[in-house]
C-alpha cells in the first residue's frame, strides 16, 4: 500500500497542495493572496514537473494496476505540467490588471493538473473516468470564471452541457467494454480484444470511448464547443485550454487505444484516421472565416489535434512517438503565440480582431518577428520545429500505411496555412491606415513569446532531446 | 606547371571579372591576358619537353559514391599537350587581338562596362577548354563539356541587346543539349559496363566492350558500336556537324574574336578531341567509325557547298570551319586519330588566323560585314591582306605536291585525303576532293571580293577604311608563322612513319621485318599481341616494295595515347597511296583558285547571271540546304505548338483552373458551410455529436466487413 502511495505521489502533493490553499486564502482576505499563490502554483508545478522528469526510467503500476507509471506517462506529464505552469505564469499580470484573477483560479488550475496527470496513467476505466471528471469539473468552472460576463458564462455552460453528454457516452461505452470483457483493467481487455476477434458490443463500446476522448482533445465531430468557449472564455483559459489539456486527453487516448486494445488495432485505426482527416479539414476550412484570433486559434488546434491523431492511427511505435513529439511541438508554438495574443490590447483592452494587426511590423518589429515565425511554425513551413512536427506524423501515417491519410495532410496543410499567412500578411504588408494596438509591454509575455520563438528555430538542431525522451515513451507504451 | 597551366584562365577570369572595380578596367584586362600568356608559355614548354609517357596528376578527390569514385585529375599524354597549346596559344593571342577589337564596340553606349566582362568570359572558357583536355575521366571531362557550352553561350550572346543574338545563343545552347545528351547516354553507358568513368579502366575494358551486347531502346547492340556512336552524337552537337550544325553560323553574332576563339580553333574542335581520346573504344566499333567517317565526309562536302555562295564574311569562314572539321572526323574514323589531331591543330592556327583577319576588315570598315559591300581593300590594310593571304594559301593547301613542303593546311589536309584513299573508304575521299575544290574556290571568292576589285558600298566607309592597330597585327603575325610552318614542322611527328608517330604519341611500336621475322618491342609483350604482329607482319609482306621495315603500333587500349588496333594500318596504306591520289587535293585546289579567279577577276558579271541561270541551286545553297527551315518546320514549331498547348491548356487551365476554383471557390464555400454549422445553440452540438458516433460506428461496421 505504501509503495502504491508513494508511486501517486507528485499528485498527493498537488493535491494537499491545492486544499492548503483553498484553506489559507479562505482564512486569509480573499483574493489578495492571489498573485503570490499563482506563482507559487507555477513554481510547484515546475518542480514536480522536474520530479516526475528526473525519475529512474522504471515502469511501475500500481493500486492493482489502475494506476500505471511508465516512460509514456512521465513524458505526458512533463510536458503537460510545464504548459500549465507556462500558461499561469503568462496569466498572472493580464488577469489582475483586469481584476479577474481569483484565488480559486490556481487552484481548480491544480486540481485539473491533478485531473490529467491521472489520465495519462490510467490502467482502468475507473481511474481513466476518475481523472477525465477531475479535469473536467475543475475546467467547466474556470471556463466561466469571469462571472459577470455572458460570454464566459454562457462558454461554461455550454462546456458542461456538453461535456457532461461526452462524459455519459464514455461512460456508456465503458460499461460497454465492461460488460464483453468482464474486466475494466486496461490488462485484462487487451486479452479479450484481439483483431478480427472483438465482439461487436466492444467494438460499440471502443467507438463511446472514443467518441468521449475525442470530444476532450475536440476532434471532428465533437469539437463544436471548442470556438465558442475559446471565444468566451479570458484569454489566459482559453491559452490554458489549448495546451495542458490537449495533451492529457492525447495521452489517455493514446493510453486506451494502445494499453486496452493494443491487439486489435485494424479495428480502431481506421475510426481514428477518419477523425484525424475531418479534423485536419474542418480545422483548416474553417478557420479561413474566422476574424476572432481566438478563434481562430480554436479551429487551429482542432486541426493541429487532428496531425497527433495521425500520428495515433498509424498504430505504430514510431506512430506514438510522432504524436508526442507533434504534442510537444504544438504546445510550445501555442505558448508562444497565446502570449502574444495576451499582449494584443489597445487603450487598455484586450483586442481580438485580427484586422487590428495591420501593420503591426512597423509598431513592434521585434514581435512581429517573433510571432511570424510562430505562425509560420504552426503552418509547418520548413525550417520551423512545426514543419518536422508535421514531417513526423506524415512519415508515421505513412509507414503505418495510411499513405492516403498523409497525402489529405498535407492538402490539408496547404489549405491551413492560408490563415496564418493571413496574419502575417496582416503584419508586413497590411492597411497603413487601420487601428492598430498599442501598449502590451508585459516583459513576462514578451519572454514566452521570444523564447517560443527561439525554440522555433534553434529546436531543428536536435529538438532539445525531445525526440529520444518521446521514443522511449513510446516504446514504454506500445508492445 | 601543368596545376598553373589549369588554373590561371581561372584567376584571371575571377580577377577580371569581379575585381574589376577595384583595379580598373584595363588592369582588369591586363591581369586576364598576363595569366593567359603565363599559361601559354608554360604550355609550349610542356608540350616540347613532354616525352610521350602518359602522366597522371591528381589535384583532388571528387565524386566518392557507391562503385562510383573518381579524382579530379589531369592526364598529361600528348593528345592533351597538343590541345594545351593550341588552346592557349590561340586564347592569348585572342585576348591580346581583343585589345584592339573590343575597344570602342558601337553596341555600347559611352561608359557602360564590357571589356572586363568579356575578357572575364574569355578566361572562363579557356579554363573550361583546358578542363576537358586535361581530364583523367568521363565526368570531369563533361564538366568541361558544358563549361565550354556556357562559355559559348555567354559570348555568342554578348551583345545582348541584339535580339538576333540571344536567339543564335539560344539556338547554341539547344542545339548542343541534344549533342550532350547523347554524350550524357554515352557516359552512362560506359559506367554500366565497365562500373568506371576513369578513361584507364575504361581503355581497359574497352576489347570486352566489343563482345557485349546492350539493349538499348528497340534492340540488342554491339555494346561497343553503340557507345561509340552515343559518343559521337555528342561530338556531332559540340562541333557542329551535319544535322546538329545548325547552331554554328547563327553564333557569329557573337564578336569576332569569339569566333576566332570558341567556334573555330578550341570549342568546335572538342568533338575531334573526344573522338580521338576515345580510340580505344573507336577501335572496336568498325560500323560507329564507318558511320563518323559518314558524317564527316558529308559535313565536309555540304558546307563547303553552302560557303561558296554566302556573302557575309564571316559566315563564309563559319562554314569553311564546319567543313575543316568534318575533315577531321573523316580521319578519326578511318582511325587515322593522328590524321585528325593534326588538322586539328594545323587548322587552329590558319583559321584563327582568318576571323581574326576577317574581324580586323570588319573593324576597319566599321562593322559591315558583307563581302558585297568591300573590294579593293589590299592598299588600305596591307598587313590584313597578307595575314588573310596566308591563311587563304594555308587553308586551301598550297605547297609543292609529292614532297613535304608547303603551308599548314597543304600537309595536314593531304593526310587525311590520303587516309581516307588509304582506308578505302572512296566516299569519304571522293568527297573530301570534291569540298577541297569548293574550299579553294569560296576561299580565293572571299579574298578577290574583299581586296580586290572595285570598292562597292558605303564611300564614306571605304574613305575611311583604316589598318587596325598593333595589338590586332601582332597575333595576325604569330598566327601566321603557324599557318605557315605548322605543317612541315610537325609532319613527321603525326604522319611520317610507324616509329615516329608511335614515339611523339608514346604508342608502343612492333617492328617486323620484312622476312617475317618478328620481335615485339617495347611494352607489347603478350604472347597474343606477338602473335597478332605476326600475323600483321606476314600479311604485310606483299608491300615491301620501298624495302623499309615495317612498323605496325602494338600496345593494349589506353596504352600511349591513342590506340590503334593491330589490323589497323591505315597509315601505311596511305603511304602507300598512288601518286594521282596523292595529287588529287592540289588540282582541286587549282581548279577551285582558276573557277574563283574566273568569276570574280575576270568575268565579275559571271556569278551573278550564273545565280539568275541557276535560280533553284542558288537558292537551294544561299539558304544553306533549307536545314534551318525544315527544323523550324519538324522540331521548332510543333515543340513551341506543345509548349504553348502545356503552358495554357496544361498549366494555365487545368493546373491553375483547378487550384484557383478550389482555392476561390470550393474552400470558401466550405468555410461559409462550417460557420453556419456552428450555429451558437447548443443543440445543435448535441446533435452534431450524436450524428458523429452513427457515423463512426456506421464507418467501423462497414470498414469492419472488409
Amino acid at each position: 500500500m505504501s509503495a502504491d502511495l508513494t508511486l501517486i505521489l507528485p499528485e498527493i502533493v498537488l493535491a494537499v497542495f491545492a486544499m492548503l490553499g483553498l484553506l489559507g486564502a479562505v482564512y486569509t482576505g480573499k483574493d489578495a493572496l492571489a498573485p503570490a499563490l499563482v506563482w507559487a502554483t507555477s513554481a510547484l508545478l515546475v518542480l514536480v514537473a522536474l520530479w516526475v522528469g528526473l525519475a529512474a526510467p522504471e515502469t511501475h503500476t500500481g493500486f492493482g494496476g489502475m494506476f500505471i507509471d511508465d516512460g509514456f506517462s512521465r513524458f505526458a506529464k512533463v510536458t503537460l505540467l510545464l504548459s500549465a505552469a507556462a500558461v499561469l505564469a503568462m496569466s498572472e499580470g493580464y488577469m489582475s490588471a483586469r481584476g479577474l484573477l481569483r484565488f480559486e483560479y490556481p487552484i481548480l488550475i491544480t486540481l485539473a493538473v491533478v485531473g490529467m496527470m491521472v489520465m495519462v496513467s490510467a490502467g482502468d476505466l475507473m481511474s481513466l473516468y476518475m481523472g477525465l471528471e477531475l479535469q473536467s469539473l475543475a475546467l467547466y468552472v474556470v471556463a466561466s470564471l469571469r462571472r459577470d460576463s455572458i460570454k464566459s458564462t454562457e462558454a461554461g455552460l455550454k462546456y458542461f452541457v456538453l461535456g457532461a453528454l461526452s462524459s455519459g457516452l464514455l461512460l456508456y461505452g465503458a460499461s460497454l467494454i465492461y460488460g464483453y470483457a468482464g474486466t475494466t483493467l486496461f490488462s485484462g481487455i487487451i486479452q479479450t480484444a484481439q483483431t478480427g476477434d472483438v465482439s461487436l458490443g466492444m467494438l460499440f463500446g471502443l467507438i463511446f470511448v472514443i467518441s468521449g476522448l475525442a470530444f476532450k482533445v475536440s476532434a471532428v465531430p465533437f469539437h463544436m464547443w471548442t470556438p465558442d468557449v475559446y471565444e468566451g472564455a479570458p484569454t489566459p483559459i482559453t491559452a490554458f485550454f489549448a495546451t495542458a489539456p490537449k495533451v492529457a486527453a492525447m495521452g489517455l487516448f493514446a493510453r486506451v487505444m494502445h494499453d486496452a486494445f493494443g491487439n486489435a488495432v485494424g479495428d480502431w485505426q481506421q475510426v481514428v484516421a477518419l477523425i484525424s482527416l475531418l479534423s485536419m479539414f474542418l480545422g483548416a476550412i474553417a478557420a479561413i472565416g474566422q476574424t476572432n484570433i481566438k478563434r481562430l486559434m480554436a479551429y487551429s488546434s482542432i486541426a493541429h489535434m487532428g496531425y497527433a491523431l495521425m500520428g495515433l492511427a498509424s498504430g505504430t511505435v514510431f506512430g506514438v512517438q510522432a504524436m508526442l513529439v507533434y504534442l510537444a511541438i504544438y504546445v510550445t508554438m501555442n505558448v508562444g503565440t497565446f502570449a502574444f495574443i495576451l499582449m494584443m490590447e489597445r487603450d487598455g483592452q484586450p483586442v481580438v480582431d485580427v484586422a487590428s494587426l495591420n501593420m503591426y511590423s512597423k509598431r513592434e518589429p521585434g514581435k512581429a518577428l517573433a510571432m511570424l515565425v510562430l505562425l509560420f511554425s504552426l503552418a509547418g513551413v520548413p525550417p520551423m520545429l512545426g514543419f518536422f512536427g508535421k514531417l513526423y506524423v506524415l512519415r508515421a501515417a505513412y509507414e503505418g500505411g495510411l499513405a492516403w491519410l498523409a497525402i489529405a495532410g498535407v492538402v490539408a496543410s496547404v489549405i491551413g496555412a492560408f490563415y496564418y499567412l493571413r496574419i502575417v500578411f496582416y503584419m508586413y504588408f497590411g492597411d497603413e491606415n487601420a487601428e492598430g494596438l498599442d501598449g502590451g509591454k508585459s516583459p513576462v509575455l514578451w519572454g514566452f513569446l521570444m523564447a517560443s520563438a527561439v525554440v522555433m528555430v534553434l529546436g531543428i538542431i536536435n529538438m532539445f532531446g525531445v525526440e529520444g525522451a518521446a521514443a522511449a515513451a513510446a516504446a514504454s507504451l506500445v508492445n | 606547371m601543368e596545376l598553373t597551366i589549369l588554373f590561371a584562365p581561372l584567376v584571371g577570369a575571377i580577377l577580371c571579372g569581379f575585381g574589376w572595380r577595384v583595379f580598373g578596367e584595363t588592369a582588369a584586362m591586363c591581369i586576364a591576358t598576363g595569366l593567359l600568356f603565363l599559361s601559354a608559355l608554360l604550355s609550349w614548354v610542356v608540350f616540347l619537353s613532354f616525352d610521350g609517357t602518359t602522366e597522371t596528376i591528381q589535384i583532388l578527390r571528387w565524386i566518392e559514391s557507391g562503385s562510383l569514385s573518381t579524382d579530379w585529375a589531369i592526364r598529361l599524354d600528348r593528345l592533351t599537350a597538343i590541345m594545351l597549346i593550341v588552346i592557349t596559344t590561340v586564347s592569348s593571342l585572342v585576348h591580346l587581338y581583343s585589345f584592339g577589337y573590343m575597344d570602342h564596340d558601337p553596341q555600347w553606349k559611352g561608359g557602360e562596362s564590357y571589356k572586363p566582362r568579356f575578357f572575364a568570359y574569355l578566361s572562363f572558357f579557356t579554363f573550361a577548354m583546358l578542363m576537358l583536355v586535361t581530364s583523367n575521366n568521363l565526368v570531369q571531362m563533361f564538366f568541361g563539356w558544358e563549361g565550354v557550352g556556357v562559355a559559348s553561350y555567354l559570348l555568342i550572346g554578348f551583345y545582348y541587346r541584339k535580339p538576333s543574338a540571344n536567339a543564335a545563343a539560344i539556338k547554341a545552347f539547344v542545339v548542343n543539349r541534344v549533342g550532350d545528351f547523347g554524350f550524357s547516354l554515352g557516359i552512362f553507358a560506359l559506367f554500366m559496363l565497365t562500373d568506371s568513368i576513369r578513361f584507364d579502366d575504361i581503355f581497359a575494358a574497352a576489347p570486352g566492350l566489343a563482345d557485349t551486347q546492350l539493349s538499348f531502346l528497340w534492340g540488342e547492340w554491339n555494346a561497343a558500336n553503340l557507345i561509340a556512336i552515343l559518343l559521337f552524337i555528342g561530338a556531332m552537337g559540340k562541333s557542329a556537324q551535319l544535322l546538329l550544325h545548325t547552331w554554328l553560323p547563327d553564333a557569329m553574332e557573337g564578336p569576332t574574336p569569339v569566333s576566332a576563339l570558341i567556334h573555330a580553333a578550341t570549342m568546335v574542335t572538342a568533338g575531334v578531341f573526344l573522338i580521338c581520346r576515345m580510340s580505344p573504344i573507336m577501335e572496336f566499333a568498325p560500323e560507329a567509325t564507318m558511320f563518323i567517317t559518314f558524317i564527316g565526309a558529308t559535313t565536309a562536302f555540304f558546307a563547303a557547298t553552302v560557303g561558296l555562295v554566302q556573302t557575309d564574311i564571316k559566315r563564309v569562314i563559319a562554314y569553311s570551319t564546319c567543313s575543316q572539321l568534318g575533315y577531321m572526323f573523316v580521319a578519326a574514323g578511318v582511325g587515322m586519330y593522328s590524321a585528325a589531331m593534326f588538322h586539328l591543330l594545323t587548322h587552329a592556327f590558319f583559321k584563327a588566323m582568318l576571323f581574326l583577319g576577317a574581324g580586323s576588315v570588319i573593324h576597319a570598315m566599321h562593322h559591315e560585314q558583307d563581302m558585297t559591300n568591300y573590294g579593293g581593300l589590299r592598299k588600305k590594310i596591307p598587313y590584313t591582306f597578307a595575314a588573310m593571304m596566308i591563311g587563304t594559301l594555308a587553308i586551301t593547301g598550297v605547297g609543292i605536291p609529292l614532297t613535304h613542303i608547303g603551308f599548314a593546311g597543304f600537309l595536314s589536309k593531304d593526310a587525311i585525303i590520303e587516309s581516307a584513299y588509304g582506308a578505302g573508304s572512296m566516299y569519304g575521299f571522293w568527297m573530301l576532293v570534291i569540298a577541297a575544290a569548293f574550299t579553294s574556290f569560296y576561299s580565293w571568292r572571299l579574298i578577290f571580293l574583299t581586296f580586290y576589285g572595285e570598292a562597292r558600298g558605303d564611300k564614306h566607309t571605304h574613305d575611311h577604311a583604316h589598318e587596325s592597330p598593333m595589338v590586332m597585327l601582332i597575333p595576325l603575325g604569330v598566327l601566321s608563322l603557324g599557318a605557315i610552318f605548322a605543317g612541315m614542322v610537325w609532319y613527321n611527328s603525326f604522319f611520317g612513319h610507324a616509329d615516329q608517330v608511335g614515339k611523339f604519341y608514346g604508342i608502343p611500336v612492333a617492328e617486323a621485318a620484312a622476312d617475317g621475322a618478328a620481335h615485339v618491342e617495347g611494352a607489347a609483350d603478350s604472347h597474343g599481341e606477338a602473335a597478332a604482329t605476326e600475323e600483321h607482319a606476314t600479311a604485310e609482306g606483299g608491300h615491301g616494295a620501298a624495302g623499309e621495315h615495317h612498323l605496325a603500333f602494338a600496345g593494349k587500349p589506353g596504352e600511349g595515347a591513342l590506340y590503334m588496333g593491330p589490323d589497323n594500318h591505315v597509315l601505311e596504306d596511305a603511304h602507300a597511296s598512288p601518286v594521282w591520289v596523292k595529287v588529287s587535293p592540289f588540282i582541286a585546289m587549282l581548279g577551285g583558285f582558276l573557277m574563283a579567279l574566273w568569276f570574280y577577276i575576270w568575268n565579275p558579271t559571271l556569278p551573278a547571271r550564273l545565280a539568275e541561270n541557276q535560280r533553284p541551286l542558288y537558292l537551294f545553297l544561299k539558304n544553306k540546304w533549307y536545314f534551318d527551315e525544315l527544323y523550324d518546320v519538324v522540331f521548332v514549331r510543333p515543340t513551341k505548338w506543345i509548349g504553348r498547348q502545356l503552358w495554357k491548356k496544361g498549366d494555365g487551365d487545368v493546373i491553375d483552373g483547378t487550384l484557383n476554383g478550389v482555392a476561390l471557390g470550393i474552400v470558401p464555400f466550405l468555410t461559409r458551410l462550417a460557420g453556419r454549422a456552428q450555429s451558437g445553440y447548443i443543440f445543435t452540438y448535441a446533435f452534431a455529436m450524436v450524428i458523429g458516433i452513427a457515423v463512426l460506428i456506421t464507418w467501423m461496421t462497414l470498414g469492419g466487413a472488409n
